[in-house]
C-alpha cells in the first residue's frame, strides 16, 4: 500500500482525493451555516453529476485515448431508467437515498449494457469511427426517448412508442411520457451522495489504471501494434474501459434527473456531450482533478454569469478561450511546474 | 543450463529436411518454427514468394537481404500483422492460421519492431509488466476491488519485471518515462518487454539499427546472452554484416520476395548469388 501512494500515480490520486473530499466539506460547513446563496445549493448536485461525467470521459478519452461525441446519450439511458426505478419503487422502498441507490446502480447498468452494445461493432475498429458512431447514438437515444411512452400498472411495465397505446389498467401510472419526459420527480438526490458517486468513480478509475487491466488500456492507447505484439487483446480492453465509462455515465445520469421534477430527452443533447468533452479537455486528457475542477467550474460560472443577462454565453465563450490561452501558455505552465509535488526524479521510492 | 556459453563461434549445420538446416545440437529436437512455401500478394504484387524456413530450438538465425527484400513482411507474416495470402506456418508443429497476433504472442512468437515501438507514456517498469500481461492472473474486479490476488500477483510481477531488467542492468531506470530514455535503452528496453511474454522464438527487426560500433558488440553479447540463459530460438534481421557474421548461426538471405541462399555464415560470405544481390554482377565475368 505505501510503495502504492509513493508513486506518481498514487500521489496524483491522494492529492484528488483530499481536494475533493476537503471541497465537500467545505461545501457542507457553508450549507449548515447557512450562508450559502441558493443558486449554489442548487448546483451542487448538478456539479457533482458533470464531474462524474466528465470522469467518465477522461476514463475513454484520456485513458483509452478514444473520443466519444455521444457521451450524453449515455447520461440520459441513466437518466431516464434510473428515475423509472425511482418511480417503480416509490412505494416499495419509503427510504429516499435507498431508492437514489437502487437508481443509480440501475441507471449504471443499463448506460454499461448499451455501451456494450454500442462498443459491439465499433471497438473490433481502429481509427475514429467509435467518434462517428457515439455521436449518431447520442442522437438515437434522443430521438428514442422523445418517443417511447412507459407506463406502470398493477400487471407491469407496459411499452409503446405511439401515444395512448399502452393499453394499462386505470390504475396505471404514466412514467415517461414521450416529447414531454418524465414528469412530478422526487427530488430524492442529495449532494452527499453525489459526492460519494464522485469519490466512488475516482477509486474505480485510479485502481483500474493502476492494475493489469488499466496498463493494458494505456499500452493501446500508446501503442495498438506493439500492444498485440506483447499478447494482449485489444477489443476485449477497449471494451472494458468503454463499458466502465459508459455504465458512470449512467449513473451521472440518474443523479442529474433525480434532482429536478421534470426531465426530457432533450436535456441530453450533441451540446451536452459536446460541454462534457470541454471540462476534459479543459482539465486536461488523463488529468481527473483538472477534470473535477473543470466541470465544477464551468456548470458554475453560467449561473454566475446570469448578471450579464444577455451577454452571458458571451463572457462564457471569452472565460472559455482565456483559460485555453493561460492553460497552454509555456511561461504560466512553468510558473505552475514550481508547484508540482515531486519534481523531476522526485517520485522514486 | 549455459554449458554451451560459446559466443561467436561457427555451430556446425546439418540438414534435417529437404530444404531446412538447423544447428546439430537441435536436430534432435522439433524445430520452433516451420515455414511451407508462404507467400503474401498485396494486390497484385508479390511481396513474399514460397518463403521455406525451418528454426532450430536454441538457433540464432538471420534473415537479411537488400532493401525493400521483404524482410520485414516475413516478421509481419510470421506474427500475423499480414495474414500469409499461401502457405502454413507451424509454431512448436501447430497451425497458426486463423491466429490473430494477440494469440501468436501467447503461443510463444514475441517480437522488436524495426522503428522503436515502446509505450512511450509509461514507466520502464510498466513496459515490462506489459509484457508479463499474460503471466498476471488477476481481472477487472480484482483489480478494481484489489483483492488480495492483486497484491500478491503484483508482487510477483513488479520481482520478475525487475529481474528482467537487471539481467540487462536496466534495473535503476524502472521508474523513469520509457519515451525520455536514450536510444540505446529504448532498444534494450524493447526487447526485454518481448522477452517478458516467455517466448519461445523471439524476433528482432534491425536491433542494431543506429548504433555505434561498441553497442553493437554490446548488443551481439546480449543477443548470445538471451540464447543461452533463456534457451530459445532468436531470429534477426540485420544489415550490420558483423552482426550476422559474428552471431547468428543459419541465415537465410531473401531478394525481391523470394529466398536466393541458406546456410551458414561461411557459405553465405561466398556465395555468388548472394554477392550479386547485394553488390550486382560483374561485368563480363561469370555472375552465377
Amino acid at each position: 500500500m505505501k510503495r502504492m501512494l509513493s508513486t506518481k500515480s498514487g500521489k496524483q490520486f491522494l492529492i484528488t482525493f483530499c481536494a475533493v473530499v476537503a471541497a465537500f466539506v467545505v461545501m457542507q460547513a457553508i450549507a449548515m451555516a447557512g450562508a450559502m446563496s441558493s443558486m449554489l445549493k442548487g448546483q451542487l448536485v448538478p456539479i457533482c453529476a458533470y464531474v462524474v461525467m466528465a470522469l467518465s470521459l477522461n476514463l475513454t478519452v484520456g485513458i483509452l485515448g478514444e473520443l466519444s461525441l455521444g457521451h450524453a446519450g449515455f447520461m440520459s439511458v441513466g437518466a431516464f431508467l434510473g428515475t423509472t426505478t425511482a418511480v417503480a419503487l416509490q412505494g416499495a422502498v419509503p427510504s429516499p437515498t435507498l431508492r437514489l441507490l437502487c437508481a443509480l446502480v440501475v441507471g449504471a447498468v443499463f448506460a454499461g449494457v448499451v455501451g456494450f452494445l454500442v462498443g459491439i461493432p465499433v471497438l473490433r475498429l481502429n481509427g475514429d469511427y467509435l467518434a462517428i458512431v457515439t455521436l449518431a447514438f447520442g442522437e438515437i437515444i434522443k430521438s428514442i426517448f422523445n418517443n417511447l411512452y412507459l407506463g406502470l400498472d398493477s400487471h407491469g411495465f407496459h411499452l409503446s412508442l405511439l401515444d395512448n397505446k399502452l393499453h394499462m389498467e386505470p390504475d396505471g401510472k404514466l412514467i415517461i411520457g414521450g416529447p414531454m419526459g418524465i414528469g412530478g420527480i422526487q427530488k430524492i438526490a442529495s449532494f452527499p451522495v453525489g459526492f460519494a458517486l464522485i469519490v466512488v468513480c475516482l477509486v474505480i478509475i485510479f485502481n483500474l489504471v493502476n492494475s493489469r487491466a488499466g496498463r493494458a488500456i494505456m499500452a493501446l492507447r500508446d501503442n495498438r501494434i506493439a500492444a498485440e505484439s506483447v499478447g494482449i487483446p485489444i477489443t476485449k480492453y477497449k471494451m472494458m474501459a468503454f463499458v466502465t465509462s459508459a455504465a458512470m455515465a449512467g449513473a451521472a445520469g440518474a443523479l442529474f434527473a433525480l434532482n429536478f421534477s421534470t426531465i426530457v430527452a432533450n436535456k441530453f443533447d450533441f451540446n451536452t456531450s459536446i460541454l462534457v468533452l470541454v471540462f476534459v479537455v479543459l482539465g486536461g486528457l488523463g488529468n481527473m482533478l483538472g477534470s473535477i475542477v473543470a466541470a465544477a467550474a464551468l456548470t458554475i460560472l453560467p449561473e454566475a454569469l446570469r448578471q450579464f443577462a444577455s451577454y452571458r454565453m458571451l463572457v462564457y465563450a471569452i472565460v472559455l478561450i482565456l483559460v485555453m490561452l493561460v492553460r497552454n501558455n509555456p511561461a504560466i505552465q512553468s510558473f505552475f511546474s514550481r508547484f508540482r509535488f515531486g519534481k523531476k526524479g522526485g517520485v522514486q521510492e | 543450463m549455459s554449458e554451451q556459453k560459446t559466443p561467436r563461434v561457427a555451430t556446425k549445420m546439418v540438414p534435417v529436411q529437404s530444404h531446412a538446416i538447423v544447428p546439430d545440437r537441435d536436430a534432435d529436437k522439433s524445430p520452433v518454427l516451420e515455414c511451407h512455401h508462404l507467400g503474401i500478394d498485396f494486390g497484385g504484387l508479390t511481396a513474399v514468394n514460397e518463403f521455406n524456413l525451418m528454426i532450430g530450438r536454441t538457433e540464432i538465425a538471420g534473415l537479411i537481404g537488400p532493401n525493400g527484400a521483404g524482410k520485414t513482411t516475413v516478421f509481419n507474416l510470421l506474427t500475423k500483422v499480414y495474414q500469409p495470402t499461401r502457405g502454413t506456418i507451424l509454431l512448436d508443429g501447430n497451425d497458426t492460421s486463423k491466429r490473430t497476433t494477440a494469440h501468436i504472442n501467447r503461443a510463444g512468437i514475441a517480437r522488436t519492431f524495426q522503428n522503436i515501438r515502446l509505450f512511450a507514456n509509461l514507466s520502464v517498469e510498466d513496459n515490462v509488466k506489459l509484457g508479463l500481461h499474460n503471466h498476471i492472473n488477476y481481472g477487472m474486479w480484482g483489480g478494481v476491488f484489489r483483492l488480495p490476488r492483486y497484491w500478491h500477483e503484483e508482487k510477483t510481477a513488479h520481482e520478475r519485471a525487475m529481474e528482467l531488467l537487471s539481467i540487462f542492468d536496466m534495473a535503476d531506470l524502472a521508474d523513469a518515462q520509457a519515451g525520455s530514455l536514450p536510444y540505446g535503452a529504448q532498444r534494450r528496453l524493447e526487447i526485454v518487454r518481448a522477452l517478458a511474454t516467455n517466448p519461445s522464438l523471439l524476433l528482432l527487426d534491425e536491433p542494431a539499427a543506429g548504433m555505434n560500433p561498441s553497442e553493437t558488440a554490446e548488443l551481439m553479447d546480449n543477443i548470445v546472452k538471451i540464447r543461452d540463459l533463456f534457451q530459445i530460438a532468436v531470429m534477426l534481421i540485420e544489415h550490420d554484416m558483423n552482426l550476422v557474421m559474428g552471431i547468428c548461426e543459419g541465415i537465410c538471405v531473401l531478394n525481391f520476395g523470394e529466398v536466393i541462399a541458406k546456410g551458414s555464415p561461411a557459405e553465405i560470405k561466398s556465395n555468388p548469388v548472394v554477392i550479386e544481390a547485394y553488390l550486382g554482377k560483374k561485368d563480363k565475368k561469370e555472375g552465377a
